[in-house]
């Protein structure tokens, strides 16, 4: 689960770098950084919970 | 006077950021730790200075500097420096980007030591300077690149129309939210401090040992922190000297702003004000000033700074837990929160004189880089480090305090107080 929570992370801003680099009008542009950085919040509800302790706390 | 003489005379009142900050990792910390934080604060800020002599300036660079650039659809992409190692591309001569070095080497430092506060009373010595000399030498230099050094973020504004590029006057992004990142791998990889957590998994209040430090650091990172922001806002976004003036209020008006909230919150929870809380909401209104200083109106920054008040103190009870990561000095909630609230901030209340269109999401572009780069990579570097060289010090360490532990001696030898915890072994 962590791991696949820092893909998340590393997905979403690559989905945010193609957004600006690729598409033309401004607000094609906010709902696919939006989106890429909706993405880096799953990422990282991901990893949060993988680090999460056992238990649902301590490690 | 000239602005690199401006500049040089905040530049010289910056080191009182991270002297403050030093002050408040200690005081809210143990005391059986508090002369190896200390010790540890300056070991960081020598790394730190010396790594990013040696290679990080020449990585970071300064805008219209030498560089990598690769072309995406036909635009230009600066993605890193390509000075020559140990500054010697640089002549420094009193010129603003000679300055900018000496600013920069402060700056570094003090994204070093904000991992200290989440790994205080038991992250080795040795390991935080490992982890510095990553951090100064690899992750710093290369978002600064980015933001301050004419790198890709900056250009947005001039490559893509979005706003002025993304902006960030006095770090709130390249020191705070890159350390406060830092400080969330540090605190997942060294995992909390013994005790801290019960078998059931709730966790236990370990208070930090000295509020009379924790406060009087507040006196002296407000002092660095006018430096830090005047000069960057007269380097980096090329204010006028007169216009630190406006800065200055901004960033007090800030802290002012997020004690409040922290005094306002921890009052109606506990029904007295908590003097820790208070503290961290105070540097966390610092932080949250950093990014916008210089671009919003003063009512703004009291906005601002009463969110981040908001923000750090909660998230300081939420990252306990249900989160369960142990961070002793709230650098986690003050440096990343607040940072990333910053910078956002001056997406919401930044005012130009002439009308930009998307800087909002030239800001937006800076957090999910942050988020979406530099924590995953702060975090494989931290962890590749510690499978070479552990961090975390052994539980002997801990039973005993770093300071007898590691140093051999503890930093108030006549007052030696032995926890249930200790006499147990």
């Amino acid at each position: 689960m962590k791991l696949l929570g820092f893909l998340l992370l590393l997905a979403g801003w690559i989905i945010t770098l193609a957004a600006v680099a690729l598409l033309r009008t401004m607000p094609q542009r906010g709902a696919f950084v939006m989106a890429g950085t909706g993405v880096e919040i799953l990422g990282v509800i991901l990893v949060l919970r993988a680090h999460r302790l056992p238990g649902g706390a301590g490690q | 006077m000239t602005p690199a003489a401006a500049c040089l005379f905040f530049v010289f009142l910056a080191p009182l950021a991270p002297a403050g900050l030093a002050l408040l990792n200690t005081g809210l910390g143990r005391s059986r730790s508090a002369a190896h934080i200390l010790l540890a604060s300056l070991c960081v800020m020598a790394v730190a200075a010396v790594t990013y002599a040696v290679c990080g300036f020449a990585w970071q660079g300064f805008a219209g500097g030498p560089a990598h650039i690769v072309n995406v659809a036909g635009k230009p992409w600066d993605w890193i420096a390509a000075e020559p190692p140990l500054l010697r591309g640089r002549p420094l001569d009193g010129s603003l980007p000679s300055v900018a070095v000496l600013l920069q080497i402060i700056s570094v430092g003090l994204a070093a030591m904000i991992p200290l506060g989440s790994g205080a009373d038991r992250w080795r010595l040795g390991a935080s300077c490992a982890s510095t000399a990553l951090l100064a030498g690899v992750t710093y230099p290369l978002f600064a690149h980015w933001v301050w050094g004419g790198g890709w973020l900056s250009q947005l504004g001039s490559t893509y129309g979005l706003g002025r590029g993304f902006l960030d006057a006095g770090g709130a992004s390249s020191i705070h939210a890159v350390g406060g990142l830092t400080a969330l791998s540090i605190a997942w990889i060294i995992g909390p401090r013994r005790a801290k957590y019960a078998a059931e998994g709730t966790p236990s209040a370990i208070p930090g040992h000295d509020a009379v430090l924790v406060l009087f650091a507040c006196f002296l990172v407000w002092a660095g922190w006018l430096g830090l922001n005047s000069a960057g806002a007269i380097i980096f976004t090329g204010a006028e000297p007169g216009r630190t003036v406006l800065v200055a209020v901004n960033t007090t008006l800030s802290a002012a702003a997020g004690l409040l909230a922290a005094v306002v919150i921890t009052g109606t929870r506990f029904g007295k004000p908590d003097a820790s809380l208070c503290a961290n909401g105070w540097v966390g209104g610092l932080v949250a000033s950093s990014a916008a200083c210089a671009a919003v109106a003063p009512a703004a920054a009291i906005v601002a700074g009463f969110v981040a008040g908001l923000l750090v103190t909660l998230s300081v009870a939420y990252i306990e837990w249900p989160l369960s990561i142990d961070d002793p000095g709230g650098a986690i909630s003050v440096h990343g929160v607040g940072g990333l609230w910053g910078v956002l901030a001056l997406g919401i209340f930044g005012s130009f004189q002439d009308h930009v269109e998307g800087q909002w999401l030239a800001q937006l572009m800076g957090i999910a880089t942050l988020l979406g780069f530099v924590l995953p990579l702060t975090y494989a570097l931290n962890w590749l480090l510690d499978r070479f060289y552990a961090q975390r010090v052994a539980p002997e360490g801990e039973r005993q305090g770093m300071d007898l532990y590691e140093l051999g001696a503890g930093a108030y030898p006549e007052f030696v107080t032995h926890t249930e915890e200790f006499t147990q072994q």
